[in-house]
């Protein structure tokens, strides 16, 4: 179980029609991510990262190659909940309390109540939402909402947890202390991670394994294994092998303009 | 200072303003029926011999006619009083027992233009032949005078043996399914695309994302196409009455009043039709209330 991938992709392709002729949204991308991963998907606009993730969740059905999910189709995977989604906005139900909204994959899948208490009570403990139970979205901060649709996602216990740039819409501080929070809960819980960002310093504090992508078509640049250990405190972002990881993949996100310019 | 306190907060409230237009109402008014009165008045004058009059008893004269042109409002008033509080509402010349007659066949008309509405809108919403089949017979049916339809209605549901408050209620329904039906098709659609996407990757069921989702999106859209179903529907019952000679209910009032020219009997009538109104629609805005309180809604 644990030697092959959790996703893998080969040859994967994506192709939106539109106006001005047909889009590569993703071409021909080789990638493998395996059990316990942290895996964050680096480029710029229009490279195909968050087309990727959701073709991953089967929210986009991809025009050409293979993909398969803990080894089945991603249908197969999303009917069988096999992973958790993250929204680049929180998207919780606004009528609906913290608990209620961590609640509602729990009650669509089906679980009984006692089971649901427990599993809302453990997850918000993960995402340090103790005390917000009650609370309306509306009451929360930006990072706190986010904080809450995390623990909807990993309610359910899936191993898998896929997650579109969650932070891009905060700020810096909030998000370096919600970047802490996702590494301890990522070491706590032994989950693969798939996570899109616009921003390298996110990308390297927080990667196993950075995937570097570039535009049209949407393709993938660099494969970069991280060579930080796995206890990372927020400073370790001014060490020289943390530089040496952001320079490589700055490389590669311009040998993408490059490219993109010929 | 307790004076200009309570000039200050009578100028900040709605109070003034709407006390203000109230009586620019009241003084439009009367001015109104002394003129359109006066011809008459003339005529009681000259058949009476009456050849001198001051002012003042003109004025009063116009004002306290049998059957005016426009009643005054203290005759409509008087009218109200005389047949709501002095008469039993079980009595046929209580404006009570009319005024029942017709609400409850706009209850009736409306709870089924209710559930009619959205049911049709949930079918819209979920098959794609109901969309594009159903819309525009549901846009043509509200393009026929519901006066022309009225009489047909009650004809025809008599001859299949349907009578009572049943007909009349039907025809509230045929208006004020509409606005429901067109109300709740846009709320039933107005979750985001994030939400729909959220759902999806739960492999939720389309029941599941409706009884989860679209149902409480739509709550917003649902009380503001009530307010305007409950109005109609008291519309539509009204109108119900009118052509078929009833003998029972506000348009009957109505009807009768003109037969027999007792404007004040008219105009009470549609008093009493305008409060009902404002008194439903204000019913749907507190269960509004209450409804988006428990879902949350910041207040």
């Amino acid at each position: 179980m644990s030697n092959s991938p959790v996703i893998s992709a080969k040859k994967l392709s994506l192709t939106f029609p539109s106006n001005d002729g047909p889009v590569h949204a993703l071409s021909e991308v080789d990638l493998d991510i395996n059990q316990g991963e942290f895996v964050s998907f680096i480029g710029p606009s229009g490279c195909g990262k968050t087309t990727f993730l959701r073709v991953v969740a089967d929210l986009e059905t991809p025009t050409g190659g293979e993909i398969t999910v803990n080894g089945k189709s991603p249908h197969e995977a999303r009917m069988n909940r096999d992973y958790g989604y993250v929204f680049q906005a929180p998207a919780l139900l606004p009528w609906r309390t913290v608990e209620k909204n961590v609640a509602l994959p729990l009650e669509i899948m089906g679980m009984g109540k006692a089971e649901r208490i427990e599993h809302i009570k453990r997850t918000l403990e993960l995402v340090n939402l103790t005390g917000f139970e009650k609370s309306f979205p509306w009451q929360l901060s930006g990072g706190m909402q986010q904080r809450a649709s995390i623990a909807r996602a990993l309610a359910f216990d899936a191993d898998l947890l896929l997650m579109d740039e969650p932070f891009g819409a905060l700020d810096e501080i909030v998000r370096d202390h919600l970047n802490e929070q996702l590494l301890k809960l990522w070491a706590d819980t032994k989950k693969t991670i798939c996570f899109v960002t616009h921003s390298i310093p996110e990308a390297v504090y927080l990667s196993t394994k950075i995937v570097v992508m570039s535009p049209r078509p949407g393709r993938v640049i660099d494969v970069i294994q991280s060579t930080l250990s796995d206890e990372r405190p927020l400073d370790i972002r001014e060490t020289p092998e943390f530089l040496k990881i952001a320079h490589r993949v700055r490389e590669g996100l311009r040998t993408g303009h490059a490219y993109e310019g010929k | 200072m307790y004076e200009r306190m309570m000039n200050s907060k009578l100028m900040q409230g709605k109070a003034l303003p709407v006390l203000i237009i109230i009586g620019l109402i009241l003084v439009f008014w009367y001015v109104m029926a002394v003129k359109l009165n006066t011809p008459w008045q003339l005529g009681v004058y000259e058949r009476a011999g009456v050849t001198e009059w001051t002012n003042s008893q003109f004025i009063n004269d116009t004002l306290n006619q049998d059957r005016p042109v426009l009643p005054s409002v203290h005759q409509v008033a008087e009218e109200i009083w005389n047949t709501t509080v002095l008469k039993s509402p079980t009595s046929r010349r209580s404006l009570i027992y009319h005024t029942w007659i017709t609400l409850s066949a706009t209850l009736l008309g409306f709870t089924i233009g209710t559930i009619l509405g959205i049911s049709l809108a949930i079918g819209i919403v979920h098959s794609r032949a109901m969309d594009k089949s159903m819309m525009p017979w549901i846009i043509a049916s509200q393009t026929i005078p519901i006066l022309a339809i009225a009489p047909m209605i009650i004809v025809v549901l008599n001859a299949i043996g349907i009578s009572g408050v049943l007909p009349k209620a039907l025809i509230s329904t045929y208006l004020s399914f509409f606005p429901i039906a067109v109300g709740m098709v846009k709320g039933f659609r107005s979750p985001e695309q994030i939400q729909l996407d959220l759902m999806h990757t739960y492999a939720a069921s389309k029941s599941q994302v409706f009884s989860t989702l679209r149902w409480f999106a739509a709550m917003p859209y649902l009380f503001t196409s009530m307010k305007i179903a409950i109005s109609i529907s008291l519309v539509g019952a009204i109108v119900g009455e009118l052509p078929t000679g009833a003998v029972a209910g506000l348009g009957a009032r109505l009807l009768s009043g003109s037969y027999y020219g007792q404007t004040v009997q008219i105009w009470s009538a549609l008093f009493m039709a305008a409060a009902l109104a404002a008194t439903l629609v204000s019913l749907v805005g507190v269960v509004e209330k209450i409804v988006t309180r428990k879902m949350g809604v910041r207040t």
